[in-house]
């Protein structure tokens, strides 16, 4: 007769254990999410619950006052649209220049190596400093001034490695085939890159100039170092205006001591929220419309 | 008083080629490679060619893989030097001018000579976009939609896209992306089309469709095809070169001639070791 042995089958082993292994996985992963959730929730609340009872049409419709009661945010509003148009402006035509630039003429050679890693580490470059650059260069250099111009320029700079790496990003995942096929029927290297890869990068390229975006409407401090006011009394209206943003704005009601401006901080922030969402909304419908046309 | 010089182009006789060729007779050469050298940076991929292709010939490159066919039809419409540190020497007429002459133009030479890539490689837009691109970066913008249908139909696609031009080319088959792409290159009217393994990425059927697109197409463009496959280069070319490498992994051109000569008796060992399958 022959002996048998039983042996446990592989897959039975320790089976508990792995799936209690895997329970513990997705148990940390969704902590990790909801912890997410929960602190801006939190803080959403907090700002929602001080700033919804001053929050209203009048609030963005009034300038700064030295009452807290009468005062609003129209001017800030005003003033980070107009400076966020202007950085808009220049870091998308600067930053994707460079990069199509860096991807798709320059030869790899120790100047655009240099170029590069100038370009991501200026990605880390404390935001104040970019403030001092922009009072150095735009205020006093080029006799800007601390006008909308000078701070848009400045917020210009300080997105523009991001912008840059995000770009060259979108470029690089469009396949070389693309540009030999166009080059191959005759095009030049600029027409493939204008009519073919540019568009085809295009929703990667509106991503990353979104978040860049998002980090500049809220920066403070460069603005400040360029000599952003706290009280504009007007409504700028040319780029060589006198300016301040919301973020400015609202950092000089949070540091004064009466709580009605403690209010008044929550509701700019709002303003500032749902300003920053609308700017995201209309850039994810543009990526969406462009994706929606060019995939492989 | 001008008189035309009428050259009534010898017929090709069956027993020179495989396929019959109204048109395309002529020994006039089309392109005429001399002692041509292409490197990559230092490794020199193909070694000393020289090679006159016929006009209104199909002409097939077959030999082992990494033997440098591409590489040799990517220098003919100057492609290859888009490659970082791609360089190539000796000279290459194409009607009788060197195309690697200064004073030549890359994008101009391959507005006339198209190509068509072993991957189907259409653009990521619509199928009437596709094609009309070679007319729109080549400044051709009257009777657009006319050239784009006489393209489509050209390639045997017509039937087939007609009435979806405004769809992404991306939802096509392979077979029907290829041939999207060998109606975009026909767009902008090629004298010359290069083709790098069209079939590679394709099925039986497919295959079938393009070789038999290739047939139609000799009448009036002149084609260079690179293939992995023997029957296909047997099936649709009137010449074969086969080129192999040496031990320095250069590609050398072993041997030229009318297909059947290739296939049915070869002059070089080679030649028939690799088509009898003793080698690949």
């Amino acid at each position: 007769m022959i002996p048998t042995v039983t042996y446990d089958r592989p897959a039975q082993r320790n089976r508990t254990i792995r799936k209690a292994k895997g329970t513990a996985f997705v148990a940390l992963a969704m902590l990790a999410t909801s912890l997410g959730v929960v602190v801006l929730a939190a803080l959403l609340i907090t700002v929602a619950r001080d700033g919804i009872g001053v929050l209203s049409f009048d609030f963005i419709n009034r300038f700064p006052h030295y009452k807290a009661a009468e005062a609003g945010a129209k001017s800030a509003l005003a003033g980070t649209l107009w400076v966020m148009a202007i950085t808009a402006f220049f870091s998308i035509i600067v930053g994707v220049g460079a990069s199509i630039y860096l991807e798709e003429f320059a030869s790899r050679n120790w100047f655009t190596k240099i170029v590069e890693t100038n370009i991501n580490n200026l990605a880390g470059v404390p935001s104040v400093v970019y403030g001092l650059l922009g009072l150095a260069v735009f205020v006093y250099g080029m006799g800007l001034g601390p006008t909308i111009l000078a701070g848009g320029l400045t917020l210009a700079l300080l997105i523009l490695p991001i912008i840059v790496v995000a770009s060259r990003e979108g470029l690089r995942s469009v396949p070389p085939s693309i540009r030999e096929a166009a080059m191959a029927l005759g095009a030049t290297r600029w027409q493939a890159v204008r009519f073919q890869v540019l568009p085809a990068a295009l929703p990667t390229i509106l991503t990353g100039f979104i978040l860049a975006l998002a980090r500049a409407i809220g920066e403070t401090a460069p603005l400040i170092a360029i000599g952003a006011f706290t009280s504009v009394l007007f409504v700028p209206t040319d780029p060589f205006d006198a300016f301040t943003v919301l973020p400015v704005q609202i950092y000089s009601w949070i540091s004064r001591p009466l709580p009605a401006f403690q209010e008044n901080a929550a509701a700019g922030i709002i303003v500032l929220l749902a300003v920053l969402l609308l700017m995201n909304a209309v850039a994810v419908t543009l990526r969406n419309i462009y994706s929606r046309r060019s995939r492989w | 008083m001008v008189t035309r010089k009428v050259v009534n182009p010898p017929q090709a006789s069956a027993a020179e080629s495989m396929v019959e060729s109204p048109v395309g007779a002529s020994s006039e050469p089309v392109i005429d490679i001399k002692g041509l050298r292409a490197f990559y940076g230092s490794h020199l991929a193909v070694k000393d060619i020289s090679l006159s292709l016929r006009r209104g010939r199909v002409t097939a490159v077959i030999g082992p893989s990494g033997c440098g066919k591409s590489t040799l039809v990517r220098c003919l419409n100057r492609m290859h030097e888009m490659v970082p540190g791609a360089y190539v020497e000796g000279r290459v007429f194409y009607q009788g001018e060197d195309m690697y002459d200064p004073r030549i133009d890359p994008v101009e030479l391959r507005s006339r000579i198209g190509m068509v890539f072993q991957k189907p490689n259409p653009f990521p837009k619509s199928i009437f976009d596709n094609v009309a691109f070679g007319l729109k970066v080549n400044g051709i913008s009257d009777h657009v939609s006319d050239r784009v249908e006489r393209s489509l139909r050209r390639a045997a696609l017509w039937e087939e896209v007609k009435d979806r031009l405004k769809e992404s080319a991306l939802q096509l088959s392979g077979g029907q992306q290829q041939r999207l792409c060998i109606a975009r290159a026909l767009a902008v009217e090629p004298e010359v089309i290069l083709m790098d393994e069209p079939c590679s990425a394709l099925d039986p059927m497919a295959t079938l469709a393009v070789e038999e697109l290739i047939r139609e197409l000799s009448q009036e463009v002149t084609i260079i095809i690179v293939t992995h496959n023997m029957q296909q280069a047997a099936r649709v070319s009137h010449e074969t070169a086969f080129l192999m490498t040496d031990e320095d992994r250069s590609g050398y051109l072993v041997e030229y001639g009318p297909t059947n000569e290739i296939f049915t008796n070869p002059r070089n060992e080679r030649t028939e070791a690799y088509i009898t399958g003793r080698f690949s």
